[in-house]
């Protein structure tokens, strides 16, 4: 019968030879693979000492954005919502008052704006729906916690300190800003 | 006389702190090797290279919850790490630990007793440790503990039958049983006078006397007493804190006593190559004899240890055949071969 890979081994069930039966052969074989091991280079990063380079697509915790004079730019439209598929992100969202030109920059803004970190499942869709390039995945992490409450995060943690920015160069690239332009792409309206 | 009690008693003190040391560093170097020959790092965290990690082990052990089943047999339940414990350590009363230092003129044996039936004492000492292992696997009143000793105690019957055989063949050769003088008989190594080490000799014998001490000393391949994925622990499946600790304690002196016993028997103990020809005063051999003889004992853990990460254990009738069908009359053999061999080149 052929097999579907190829790969498939006919075994049967042969008298050990004598070389077999004596062990000593097939131990000294051993011994000296696991001798090879023992000095073989070890792949452990050492963690907090040592960190791993993240990839460069690497979807980390998002960051809200704001705009070179510091205003907001989520307008609470909600697409990113629609867009979830781990339905992660709410918002409720308010009128910018006047005066408030400097905090929002579109007339509309987000006056809370929670993703629950439980159910997010970091694919970016959240960032890929944004007309405003408000919302960006980072190579950030979300830290550990004891309780589930902890793992909603609101605006205090998610939109960035006006003095420290964070950099989203590494996820809006000049291709992605070009390719955000070609209005046909439904999403991209 | 008092004198002479002061230094045996510094002599055991010592000898005591080196084997409880050797046992903790053992469980150290255990970790190590398991983890590079998984091409991991081991425990690393603990002082430079994890090298505290013994002491937090023992602190971890002291310090968890003391656990005696309801059903257990409570007096028997406790004197068997004990016995596991004393018999591992008193094995070490007779190893020659080195050869004379004089001190003031006044010559000092690093050895605590030379018994002239010193192999028969090990052995018998030895093998009183599975009284340890079967008392604590009974007083468990838990069927694995139970499975684990039984096993145990067949599997050591079996062993040292075969490795008894095949210490008389040393025996012959040496004629004498006192350590100290079949250490004597290796004296010289090569050099000016050429003496071979014992295992140059009794190759046979060497390798009979390493198999059945890894199964005396229930390591991998022959730890079924213990084989975790079929019998949870062994006979130490209800032991927790220390006197788990024990029970591993002893398994780790057992196995330095019985390095230390391959290296006297089989690789001249204290004696090193070209040790009479290099000019040193008689203290100078004598430590680095002392030191040559903790490299072999370290080789020989280290070996255990290579050797329980490489293979995988013995189905139980296969250790059996194996000791009652090929060790035996590998060992008879073996005497068989040696009396022939002596009597053809008139060593008797
Ligand atoms: S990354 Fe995906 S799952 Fe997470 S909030 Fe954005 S759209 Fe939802
Ligand atoms: S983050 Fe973007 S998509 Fe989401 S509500 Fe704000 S502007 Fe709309």
């Amino acid at each position: 019968m052929k097999s579907l890979t190829g790969r498939a081994k006919v075994l049967d069930n042969p008298k050990m030879t004598f070389k077999e039966r004596i062990y000593l052969p097939a131990i000294i074989g051993g011994i000296t693979i696991t001798l090879r091991h023992l000095f073989k280079r070890k792949a452990t990063i050492r963690y907090p000492e040592e960190k791993r380079t993240f990839s460069p697509v690497w979807r980390g915790m998002h960051v809200l954005k704001r705009d070179d004079n510091g205003a907001e730019r989520c307008t609470a439209c909600g697409l990113c919502a629609v867009a979830c598929p781990a339905e992660a992100i709410t918002m409720t969202a308010a009128e910018r008052k006047p005066g408030e030109e400097k905090l929002y920059r579109e007339e509309k803004y987000a006056a809370t704006y929670e993703i629950n970190m439980l159910r997010c499942i970091f694919c970016g869709l959240c960032e890929e729906a944004c007309p405003k390039e408000a919302i960006f995945l980072t190579d950030r992490l979300v830290s550990t916690d004891y309780a589930r409450d902890g793992f909603i995060y609101g605006k205090d943690k998610l939109v960035e300190p006006v003095d420290k920015r964070v950099d989203v160069s590494k996820r809006q690239t000049p291709n992605v800003l070009e390719f955000k332009k070609i209005k046909h792409y439904r999403h991209n309206r | 006389m008092t004198s002479f009690f002061i230094y045996k008693a510094i002599l055991v003190v010592v000898v005591f702190g080196i084997m409880l040391m050797a046992a903790m560093y053992s469980t150290y170097l255990e970790r190590k090797v398991a983890a590079f020959i998984q091409d991991r790092v081991g425990p690393n965290r603990a002082g430079p290279f994890g090298i505290l990690q013994p002491l937090a082990d023992g602190i971890k052990m002291f310090m968890k919850e003391e656990i005696i089943p309801e059903v257990a047999n409570k007096t028997l339940f406790i004197v068997g790490p004990c016995i596991a414990m004393l018999t591992a350590i008193m094995a070490g009363v007779v190893i020659p630990w080195g050869g004379e230092l004089v001190i003031n003129g006044v010559p000092y044996v690093l050895q605590i007793i030379d018994f002239d039936f010193g192999l028969l004492y090990v052995f018998g000492v030895v093998s009183l440790g599975v009284y340890g292992i079967m008392i604590g696997g009974w007083a468990s009143n838990n069927k694995f503990s139970l499975f684990g000793a039984i096993r145990a105690s067949a599997q050591m019957i079996s062993y040292e039958i075969a490795m008894g055989l095949s210490i008389i063949a040393l025996i012959m050769m040496t004629g004498t049983l006192s350590l100290r003088e079949i250490v004597e008989f290796q004296a010289g190594g090569t050099g000016s006078t050429w003496n071979f080490w014992n295992v140059v000799y009794q190759p046979l014998g060497f390798l009979l006397f390493l198999v059945c001490a890894f199964a005396e000393c229930n390591r991998t391949p022959f730890d079924l007493p213990e084989s975790e994925t079929e019998l949870v622990g062994g006979y130490h499946t209800e032991y927790s804190s220390m006197k788990l600790g024990f029970y591993l304690f002893a398994e780790y002196i057992n196995m330095f006593i019985s390095s230390a016993v391959i290296s006297t028997l089989y690789f001249g103990g204290t004696n090193f190559p070209f040790m009479n020809d290099l000019g040193l005063s008689q203290n100078a051999i004598t430590i680095l004899g002392t030191l040559a003889f903790f490299i072999k004992i370290g080789f020989f853990v280290f070996f255990y240890m290579w050797i329980r990460w490489t293979l995988p254990r013995f189905r139980y009738d296969q250790l059996m055949y194996l000791g009652w069908r090929v060790l035996i009359p590998l060992a008879i053999a073996n005497v068989a071969i040696t009396g022939l061999v002596m009597i053809l080149t008139d060593r008797i």
